[in-house]
């Protein structure tokens, strides 16, 4: 796939975010991963992870400091642009139920397509592609979310994420419901797609045993006390 | 997408959403046809006398003039001396007179003494005559037209002998069982009180009566139908007449000539304002039931915005979905409005035919039973009106859940709380 060179995929600088000022806060020096550089961010429930995935979204914005996605300066753009900038540009799976269960499994990945205002019948048809390359075959396709396994929805979810080919992709804690066979196909599948999407990952979790797929690592604990992370 | 994510996640809550939408469809049924049926009331109320210029009876209010002599309610308290009609009848400035005499009834409905000159002259609706199904106005004094609904419930032909009762109760005791009278005539229905009366001639009631005194059969004195005609059947007194004048601009020089009329205590009325005064009356109770009928629908409204807030709970999921694949808060608020929006849609849709189906049915029963003639059209310009307000008032409640979804994706952001 083709990469984008020229800027970091994220690019963190004197990131210093507060819910009161003078209270706690999440703080991060610096931060720069390169396109197709995967972070797994390590960090018990309540240290923070919800906050920064919040603000590598573009859901908040930092208090001070500053966020670059791919050469956009986030921190500065408008809520509305952000939210237009997440459609095409950054992935997220949650923890579980990432799906909307009343949608099929096709026009779940297809959301995403509507808010990227990406070409329909391209979509259309990278998304039948991420979903057979992810195991999940054209009988799957129409069939309600909510008739999947715990394993297929993840799996579902990384197509959505994937759709749009975004610089980033955020997972929150992807594998907690799933068992130790899954766990490692899960790992397998979304590393290998984002590769080949040229996207950027961020992985979240508590689960030090996932550590080995990454090359970076962050401690959520060290960002508390506002130390250097990488 | 906006429009498909509303339809498939109301689809995908369709239990609640199936009852707030019943709620909704019966309360703007109700809203609708009470409307209806108030204009249409309206109408045949105002309409059942027209072309009249004034009704003159003894002297009482004018309001219970008028519900005795058009709307057969109620008794007269004195009666008008023929002399006295006959009198004002030859006043220069009257073309026509109608005597109206009542107070003997058959099998509850009432019986109207008059003349020919009453399906002559009498018009109803917009000067609408009285026109026959069958048969031909009454010319012997045992003849009688009857009225479509008397007809029609009492399933009478032409030719049909018919015994008239004292008083005006559904079951007599006394009856004037010795003087029959026969169908000649029926009248085609109007959707006034005169499909509800039985007509004769002013001498034929005179003829029923002429051997009771004080309201009772003189003990000893028959006189049978034969020989009373050979006697004098002039009426003695009529209950009350009704008046057309070659000018309507002598209308109120008429009405106060009558009204101080030496000889005896007269009232003279004009129709259409006393019928406006007691439609103001009416109109009291029916704005009431206007206004419930509104706080129904302001009910069922809040109700589906209550339902709509409930279930604001189990959808944060969605919510969080659609704000990680690039929704905005405002097409949050967007969705849950224009989920609004279709549910009202829908619900007016379906309550318009409920109301046709319901009009439909009941439109027969309604004619037959209160000679209440209501059209199948009940919607106007009026009802988009109606229909633009509710949906306004649907979109400004729907705010309320909008809203809620709009400052939780600002709040929550992607987080789901389990």
């Amino acid at each position: 796939m083709t990469t984008k060179p020229k800027f970091p995929a994220i690019e963190l600088k004197d990131l210093k975010f507060w819910y009161q000022p003078g209270g706690w806060q999440l703080a991060i020096p610096k931060l720069s991963l390169s396109s197709g550089q995967h972070l797994f961010v390590r960090g018990a429930s309540g240290s923070g992870k919800t906050t920064l995935l919040n603000l590598l979204c573009g859901i908040t914005v930092p208090n001070a400091g500053e966020i670059w996605l791919n050469g956009m300066a986030l921190h500065q753009l408008s809520a509305s642009r952000r939210d237009k900038l997440r459609a095409s540009e950054i992935g997220v799976v949650f923890q579980q139920l990432n799906l909307i269960p009343y949608l099929s499994v096709l026009d779940n990945v297809l959301l995403r397509a509507a808010f990227a205002r990406a070409p329909a019948a391209a979509m259309q048809q990278r998304a039948r592609e991420l979903l057979t390359a992810l195991g999940l075959g054209d009988n799957y396709w129409q069939q309600k979310a909510s008739q999947l396994s715990v394993g297929q929805q993840q799996r579902v979810a990384i197509a959505r994420a994937l759709l749009t080919q975004p610089t980033l992709l955020i997972a929150d804690e992807p594998t907690s419901a799933l068992d130790a066979d899954n766990r490692d196909a899960f790992m397998q599948v979304l590393l290998s797609e984002a590769d080949k999407s040229g996207t950027t990952v961020i992985f979240v979790s508590h689960d030090s045993q996932l550590q080995r797929y990454f090359h970076y690592q962050l401690a959520m604990t060290a960002l508390e006390q506002g130390v250097v992370a990488c | 997408m906006l429009i498909k994510l509303a339809r498939l996640s109301l689809w995908n809550r369709r239990g609640t959403v199936l009852l707030t939408l019943l709620s909704l469809t019966i309360s703007l049924v109700l809203l609708l046809g009470i409307d209806h049926i108030r204009k249409e009331a309206r109408s045949s109320f105002t309409n059942t006398v027209s072309g009249t210029d004034l009704i003159v009876g003894a002297r009482s209010g004018q309001l219970n003039l008028l519900l005795y002599s058009v709307f057969r309610i109620g008794n007269a308290t004195a009666n008008v001396s023929w002399a006295t009609y006959e009198r004002i009848s030859r006043h220069p400035q009257i073309a026509w007179t109608i005597p109206l005499s009542l107070g003997d009834s058959h099998r509850g409905y009432r019986v109207l003494g008059t003349n020919q000159g009453y399906f002559e002259h009498f018009r109803y609706a917009s000067s609408q005559q009285l026109q026959f199904a069958e048969g031909v106005p009454f010319a012997g004094v045992y003849d009688a037209v009857l009225g479509a609904e008397v007809a029609k419930r009492l399933g009478y032909v032409l030719g049909q002998e018919i015994v008239l009762a004292h008083g005006i109760g559904a079951v007599s005791f006394s009856e004037h069982k010795d003087k029959p009278f026969t169908v000649v005539g029926i009248l085609a229905p109007t959707g006034t009180p005169v499909d509800q009366t039985v007509h004769v001639s002013l001498e034929g009631i005179e003829a029923i009566h002429i051997d009771w005194q004080q309201g009772a059969p003189m003990p000893g004195r028959q006189v049978s139908a034969e020989q009373a005609l050979e006697m004098d059947l002039t009426p003695k007194a009529i209950t009350a007449f009704m008046v057309g004048l070659n000018s309507r601009m002598a209308t109120f020089v008429v009405q106060r000539q009558i009204n101080e009329f030496r000889g005896e205590p007269l009232t003279a009325i004009l129709p259409g304002v006393a019928l406006a005064e007691l439609w103001q009356m009416l109109g009291m109770v029916e704005n009431m039931l206007l206004l419930i009928t509104l706080l129904v629908l302001v009910a069922a409204l809040v109700g589906m915005m209550t339902t709509l807030l409930a279930s604001m709970r189990e959808r944060q999921r969605e919510m969080a979905i659609l704000r990680a694949v690039g929704a905005s808060p405002w097409y949050l608020f967007w969705l849950i409005q224009l989920e609004v929006l279709l549910l009202t849609s829908v619900a007016m849709l379906s309550s318009a035919v409920l109301l046709l189906a319901a009009l439909w049915g009941v439109q027969d029963y309604l004619a037959a039973n209160y000679g209440l003639f209501i059209s199948l059209s009940p919607f106007s310009l009026q009802s988009l009106y109606w229909a633009g307000g509710i949906l306004a008032a649907a979109a400004l409640l729907a705010c309320v859940p909008a809203l809620v979804a709009y400052r939780r994706a600002l709040t929550d952001g992607l987080s789901i709380r389990l």
